[in-house]
């Protein structure tokens, strides 16, 4: 059994937590670049323009990419063979996450949902937790913006609908968002499983990166045809028009009842903000 | 498409001027608000009370900026989606406000009452919230601190950079998606 200290992950997760919402990963500033080279559309190349000095000025000042710095969603993937010493894991992340949206000077967006009154502290973090063989514990963290998040949905089909049904729905569902959610976006798909195993699925499907290919080659083919479909609405970067309205699909596949055909489609903003770390 | 430098408060003659598709910079007061200050807004004027600012000529921004570091009026400040203030903005564009400035679209109502009461809807790029924080010069949290992030802040800016989304004669930037295309594939 190997023991982690708590302090080890509080400090952890708050550097995460800051690093996050500074610095754009390295796939979505390349794509940017790319895009931008790509459009023809001036308002589409200024956008991109003004997104790549954001991000530069973000690094710089250490000023937050977005003043939406999100509800703070983790992933974990806890080995069976780790524990942790000091307080429970789940605290351990939660007072991670409340120091470093305290220390980083980043918007804190937790509210009741009936009475509206902030938490204050950004609080609770969204933990999804796995248990998994081995003795490491690996943490990722991801800043999700209420604009993108409140244009996804969660949708139950009949197994007839089929993958026509759920490509449909998909490709609705970003045209009937159109400039809102802050494009060019990412979309993270979840097909199969149940209600809420589709949902965490089509958020977890945004940890991979850009450029990465889904293992089946089946599915990576659907995640390519997909993106090419979305591409062709012409919404483009903040609406204004151009070829570049999605930066990547990303889909991830459970089994499900035979009675069912569970689709989450969760819509991720440019500023695609995650972290990770191994402990 | 042209380029404009306005101050506030603005006119009806500097709204009748622009067309969707023009670059406009504001130099002067605009103010902060989002959803729970608009609901207080409107809770106020049901009340018949004096609202935290004047209204004429004023231009809100949908926003809710992230903490102000040490040294700096305030932190990132880019736009919110502009469309769940919809229910709020007909009735305060009919009591003299001549802009806001958000992203993403607004309901028919909204455009309706832009035309009616000569007003403009603003885009600023949603989550260029770093950079557009460098036209604002100073902030001050003028009314609902409570609320936090979503208190009434007084901005003073210099240039900040907007483009006219929707104008007051019907103009909209906004692309209509091609669907068509996007389901044959």
């Amino acid at each position: 059994m190997r023991t982690i200290p708590a302090q080890t992950i509080i400090d952890k997760v708050a550097e995460m937590c800051i690093a996050a919402n500074r610095e754009l990963p390295e796939d979505v500033l390349r794509t940017f670049k790319e895009r931008q080279a790509a459009e023809e559309n001036p308002a589409a190349k200024e956008t991109f323009r003004q997104l790549l000095e954001n991000a530069e000025l973000s690094r710089e000042t250490g000023l937050p990419l977005c003043q939406d710095c999100g509800l703070a969603v983790f992933f974990v993937e806890m080995g069976e063979d780790a524990h942790v010493e000091g307080m429970s894991l789940r605290q351990a992340i939660n007072e991670g996450m409340v120091k470093g949206y305290k220390e980083g000077y980043l918007r804190k967006s937790s509210c009741d949902p009936f009475t509206r009154k902030n938490t204050g502290d950004n609080g609770p973090a969204i933990i999804h937790f796995d248990l998994v063989p081995g003795d490491k514990l690996k943490i990722w963290m991801m800043a999700k913006g209420g604009g993108s998040e409140n244009m996804s949905r969660v949708m139950m089909f009949p197994p007839a609908a089929g993958w026509k049904g759920l490509r449909e729905f998909i490709i609705n569902r970003v045209a009937e968002a159109g400039p809102n959610p802050c494009p060019p976006i990412l979309v993270g798909i979840g097909i199969g499983g149940n209600f809420e195993l589709a949902a965490i699925n089509s958020k977890k499907a945004l940890l991979r990166d850009i450029d990465d290919k889904h293992p089946d080659a089946d599915i990576a083919k659907l995640e390519e045809e997909v993106l090419a479909s979305i591409n062709k609405l012409n919404i483009g970067p903040m609406g204004l028009g151009g070829k570049t309205t999605c930066l990547g699909v990303k889909i991830m596949v459970a089994p499900c009842h035979l009675a069912s055909l569970p689709l989450a489609v969760n819509v991720q903003c440019h500023s695609a903000r995650h972290k990770e770390v191994v402990l | 498409m042209a380029e404009y430098t306005l101050t506030t408060p603005l006119t009806d003659a500097d709204i009748e001027k622009l067309k969707s598709g023009d670059v406009v910079y504001i130099t002067g007061t605009i103010y902060t608000g989002r959803d729970a200050a608009h609901k207080r807004l409107t809770d106020s004027l049901d009340k018949g009370e004096a609202l935290p600012f004047d209204l004429k000529g004023a231009l809100i921004y949908y926003v809710g900026p992230s903490p102000a570091p040490p040294g700096r009026p305030i932190g990132s400040a880019g736009p919110t989606t502009s469309y769940r203030m919809d229910t709020y903005a007909p009735r305060l564009h009919s009591l003299g406000l001549k802009g806001t400035i958000g992203k993403g679209k607004r309901s028919p109502e909204v455009k309706d009452a832009m035309a009616k009461y000569k007003a403009a809807y603003f885009g600023a790029t949603g989550g260029a919230g770093a950079l557009l924080s460098q036209a604002i010069k100073a902030a001050k949290v003028i009314a609902y601190e409570d609320l936090g992030p979503e208190a009434i802040r007084e901005l003073t800016v210099e240039k900040f950079p907007l483009l006219v989304i929707n104008d007051c004669h019907g103009g909209e930037l906004y692309t209509t998606p091609n669907l068509e295309a996007a389901l044959a594939g």
